[in-house]
């Protein structure tokens, strides 16, 4: 693999740029692999490059069933934070924004991590009670976060309606400054051209159909394109993991609902930070293409339809609208949605199944996208060991019978808090 | 967006509903506790149909179990629920 640098980008220039090879190979699937990972998202490519790379394994397959970073890696709003209140959380997606922090020189692939401030407005007293809560738990566990006044705000995001008549009245907000986006595209291929480079094969239009079991063991899956061996097996599917598990006849403490997001036409630079309320569920972004990023909240029922509802749509908008009135003109000019794993806690699930050498990586929620390098890193270290790394050990599959949920919104045992 | 027809209302739109969960995901009150646990905590969560227990909150309030395809948004089967769907 040639590195990418600005002298050869710069050479390229002088010889037309015919100097650019395909980032990854198409390689046939072999007959058997150490390890298979099943799903060529952000996540799955993210752990074929660590096992690869951290753990030296070089017998490493990834079979997606489109084109890799085509579910959800390529369906979310890009936005990167580790602003949570629970420590496991606070533990596992602070290690994957510091790994964001470097993800670029990592991987030799610009990801486009831009740190432009995650803020979480408060509406009222009780608002900013929880944001204060929230802040302090952050900053016992040694993550940046700042309570914000009124004028903050305003100086911070000038188009933002602080009038008192206001339909969403803001008191004020808690900011991580370190928390920001990223280019959800560049993820998937950056992992995969780092993955390739290290020898794992990602084969995709190849979907996985069943579990090859020998008694109680997965020792292979049959695929679209034939049976492929395998010592240990991975899913990492989100959104379909139901499905995939169930293949195997497992029952996962997971329901796949519908997410949506949108964008708008592109226009000059007016959203500087990433503006969320969770008292609203809304998120409001600008791409560095100019575009307006919403996100809202999911449909609430469960589907696998891949297609947005008017409805939910609709709230999105009409709240972000509220927020940032100056939006009213623009056009909308793209919606999109992906099925996510809603998780009976609100938690991922990282770690081993039942069924021995089969493993599991799902249960995202809303927020997969911001954890996909710690994501990676520790699915790689728990297939690569077939135990835990210590940030993902309080994920695992079985802590809803242990009772040992990570709660977050302290909404109990329902997909999605309601 | 979708519509559902109420056993008691008719054709509404699915906004007037809240979706609870799926018929074999309630737990009787005699249950084992690793088997309340299981129907509690799991879900078949197939791409495909499933039974699930909807309320017409936003209109007249009763439950009823509707039969839909997951992928398709196809409704196969309605059926009311309660002590006013017992013969």
């Amino acid at each position: 693999m040639s590195q990418y640098s600005a002298f050869g980008l710069l050479r390229g220039a002088l010889n037309g740029q015919k100097h650019w090879q395909p980032a990854w190979r198409d390689p046939e699937p072999k007959s058997h692999y150490d390890i298979i990972i099943i799903g060529g998202g952000g996540h799955g490519l993210a752990t074929a490059y660590y096992l690869a790379k951290v753990h030296g394994l070089k017998n490493i397959a990834v079979l997606e069933k489109g084109w890799i970073g085509g579910g959800n890696t390529g369906r979310n709003t890009t936005i990167v934070r580790s602003n949570y209140r629970l420590k496991p959380l606070h533990d596992l997606f602070e290690f994957g924004l510091k790994m964001w922090e470097h993800l670029s020189d990592e991987l030799n692939y610009n990801v486009m991590f831009s740190p432009r401030g995650a803020m979480f407005l408060g509406h009222s007293d009780a608002d900013m009670t929880k944001l204060a809560e929230r802040g302090d738990a952050m900053r016992c566990d040694g993550i940046d976060a700042d309570l914000m006044t009124r004028d903050e705000v305003q100086k911070l995001e000038p188009l933002l309606d602080m009038s008192r008549s206001a339909r969403f009245p803001i008191e004020g907000g808690l900011i991580q400054r370190r928390g920001g986006t990223a280019r959800h595209d560049a993820v998937a291929w950056g992992y995969a051209r780092g993955a390739d480079s290290l020898g794992v094969d990602i084969i995709q239009k190849c979907e996985v159909t069943g579990f090859v079991r020998d008694g109680d063991a997965v020792v292979g899956v049959e695929t679209t394109r034939g049976r492929i061996n395998a010592g240990r097996v991975g899913i990492c599917v989100a959104g379909h993991s139901g499905h995939v598990a169930g293949l195997a006849g497992l029952k996962l403490p997971v329901e796949s609902q519908t997410l949506q997001a949108m964008v708008t036409e592109g226009v000059k630079p007016m959203i500087n930070s990433v503006i969320m309320s969770q008292s609203l569920h809304c998120y409001i972004s600008q791409s560095d293409k100019g575009g307006i990023v919403f996100g809202g909240d999911p449909d609430n029922w469960p589907s696998y339809a891949q297609r947005g509802n008017p409805m939910v749509m609709e709230r999105a908008v009409a709240q972000g609208l509220a927020l940032v009135p100056a939006l009213s003109r623009l056009r909308m000019v793209r919606t999109w949605s992906g099925v996510t794993d809603m998780s009976f806690d609100g938690a991922p699930i990282i770690g081993e199944t039942p069924v021995k050498n089969l493993f599991l990586n799902g249960g995202w929620c809303y927020g997969g996208f911001k954890a996909t390098p710690a994501s990676g890193w520790t699915y790689a270290h728990t297939l690569a060991t077939g135990k835990p790394h210590a940030l993902n050990a309080p994920f695992a599959l079985d802590r809803f019978e242990r009772g040992a949920t990570i709660d977050e919104t302290g909404s109990g045992p329902m997909p999605n808090s309601r | 967006m979708m519509q559902f027809t109420c056993p008691h209302c008719g054709p509404r739109d699915q906004a007037e509903f809240i979706y609870e969960r799926t018929v074999d995901a309630v737990v009787s009150l005699d249950a084992a506790p690793e088997d309340a646990m299981k129907t509690l905590f799991t879900r078949n969560n197939p791409r495909g149909v499933d039974e699930e227990i909807w309320r017409h909150t936003y209109g007249c309030r009763a439950w009823m179990v509707i039969a839909r395809n997951r992928v398709t948004n196809e409704i196969s089967a309605t059926r009311a629920v309660g002590p006013e769907a017992l013969p």
